[in-house]
């Protein structure tokens, strides 16, 4: 019997974790929805949030876009003499589709969702919620919902950018180094890109701010004591808001995409 | 004239796993009554001023403020006794992105009563009653020194003359000058707000110069009350040891038993 003890135990233990998170979501919703709205907090994880991760996931995009043109370029010169539009087509549907959401939202989870879990994992371990809730303040009005109104806000804005940064990318590769036209290769990145490849992509990105910033808070709130306890809920909010947001990013792929 | 009860406690339990921390405590605070919770570390002195507060749920028991129940109380009811308190954490638990004057005057501000020129006049006058000048009003937290952060954090108890202040350790970690300080303008406060006050310490000093009334807690219970003046010579062994910081005696035994 004791080797099922071990399972059983870690079973229950993550059962007990999910719902205390889904108890902390409906929290999170529910104040979010309710007067009074903190302004001047939005605004500050506005700026943290959207204008301070520019860069990063600016970075990132470019990069990105980059590498996917010479590998598609090398990938499809294989089978099709047909390189210059199939290089812009595959480059502008595997940002705005896939990869500007995912490492918008990888990026902003290790810069931001780690800063937030260690914010108020700092926040909680120095009395700093316990003095918030003394002062007739509710902690999830004032502390969760800000930063999840503002992470399922900015998140879409970034891959917008990310993906216009990213699709730029391809064609620097495209143009400057596979010789391309630019005029070929433009018409190439538009013929075939619908709205909808965007619009999925924005939704994405939507959906990951809101993991970021929940899992973020969640593990600050609920962080053990001491530095330890700190050091943990910062590892956690970054590792399980990656995992979620590779399963969400599946979930709705599979959605939209599948018929 | 202290005859009407502001806080009852009684019957309170709480426990933590299996570590039973509160078992039965019963504790009466009168209007206008300075009182300090006394006990070594880890007995749950913290633990009551929270469950007074809210701030955690016991087991079992009740909490009156004013006669108002808080355990188990509706948020709104919970926000309507807390706006009688006022709380000075053991660490200041100032809020690291506001500057001290957004601190003293948070709740004044989430009201969105007055002006910035007059939140910040109130600060100023709040800051002086805890000798501080006005220089730091813009500060942040961090760039205070501990005496100094504790002193904010008074400010910001006192700011709106709450009738109950609570002080959870107010000398830890400062040193015996800041420390007498830090008493001396807790108990001017007090006097000053004609303020029911409660003060969890272990620092005998403190709680001679803060305090009317001492209890004690000990293996979960409340085992003494009485008079700063009856603290002095009560011949209980184990409050005895405890007020004279005697290093042998039950509390060495006890101690060591756990």
């Amino acid at each position: 019997m004791q080797v099922l003890q071990i399972p059983g135990r870690a079973a229950l233990s993550m059962l007990s974790e999910i719902g205390r998170l889904s108890l902390f979501i409906g929290q999170a919703i529910f104040w979010l929805v309710r007067p009074p709205w903190y302004g001047r907090q939005i605004l500050r994880q506005i700026i943290d949030i959207g204008y301070f991760s520019l860069p990063v996931v600016g970075l990132t995009t470019m990069f990105s876009g980059m590498v996917i043109a010479l590998q598609s370029y090398t990938g499809t010169e294989r089978f099709s003499a047909e390189g210059e539009t199939s290089v812009a087509t595959v480059v502008v549907l595997i940002i705005t589709r896939e990869l500007g959401p995912v490492l918008a939202g990888l990026m902003v989870a290790g810069r931001i969702g780690a800063a937030m879990a260690a914010e108020i994992g700092t926040m909680r371990v120095t009395d700093q919620i316990d003095a918030l809730d003394t002062l007739s303040t509710r902690p999830m009005q004032y502390l969760i919902a800000p930063r999840v109104i503002a992470g399922t806000i900015c998140l879409p804005f970034l891959v917008l950018i990310g993906d216009i940064i990213g699709v730029f990318g391809g064609y620097v590769i495209a143009v400057y180094q596979l010789g391309f036209s630019p005029s070929v290769y433009l018409s190439g990145t538009l013929e075939y890109l619908e709205a909808f490849d965007v619009i999925i992509g924005l939704i994405k990105a939507a959906v990951f701010g809101f993991i970021v910033a929940i899992m973020g808070c969640y593990f600050g709130y609920h962080s053990g004591r001491g530095a330890e306890g700190v050091g943990r809920a910062t590892t956690n909010a970054v590792v399980y808001s990656a995992i979620l947001i590779l399963v969400f990013d599946f979930v709705i792929t599979g959605f939209a995409f599948v018929r | 004239m202290m005859s009407d009860i502001k806080i009852q406690i009684r019957n309170l339990y709480k426990s933590f796993g299996s570590n039973k921390v509160l078992q039965g405590i019963d504790l009466d605070v009168h209007d206008g009554q300075s009182i300090a919770i006394i006990g070594a570390s880890g007995t749950g002195k913290s633990v009551l001023l929270k469950c007074i507060l809210g701030l955690i749920k016991p087991d079992s028991g009740s909490a009156t403020v004013d006669g108002i129940e808080t355990v188990g109380a509706s948020r709104q009811t919970r926000e309507d006794v807390l706006r009688k308190f006022g709380m000075l954490f053991q660490g200041g638990a100032l809020f690291d992105s506001l500057p001290v004057w957004e601190n003293i005057m948070f709740r004044f501000r989430q009201n969105n009563a007055l002006s910035i020129d007059e939140l910040r006049q109130v600060a100023t006058d709040t800051l002086a009653d805890v000798l501080l000048e006005e220089r730091v009003l813009d500060l942040y937290p961090a760039e205070l020194s501990g005496g100094m952060q504790k002193r904010v954090g008074l400010a910001r108890a006192i700011a709106d003359k709450p009738g109950i202040l609570f002080f959870d350790e107010p000398t830890s970690g400062l040193d015996p000058i800041t420390s007498g300080v830090i008493n001396r303008l807790i108990r001017n406060a007090v006097d000053r707000l004609g303020a029911t006050a409660m003060t969890i310490s272990h620092d005998m000093n403190s709680v001679r110069q803060i305090a009317d009334q001492v209890a004690m807690i000990h293996d979960r219970h409340i085992i003494w009350q009485g008079s700063v003046k009856d603290m002095e010579t009560v011949d209980h062994p184990v409050v005895h040891q405890f007020v004279h910081g005697l290093p042998t005696g039950p509390l060495t035994k006890y101690a060591e038993s756990i």
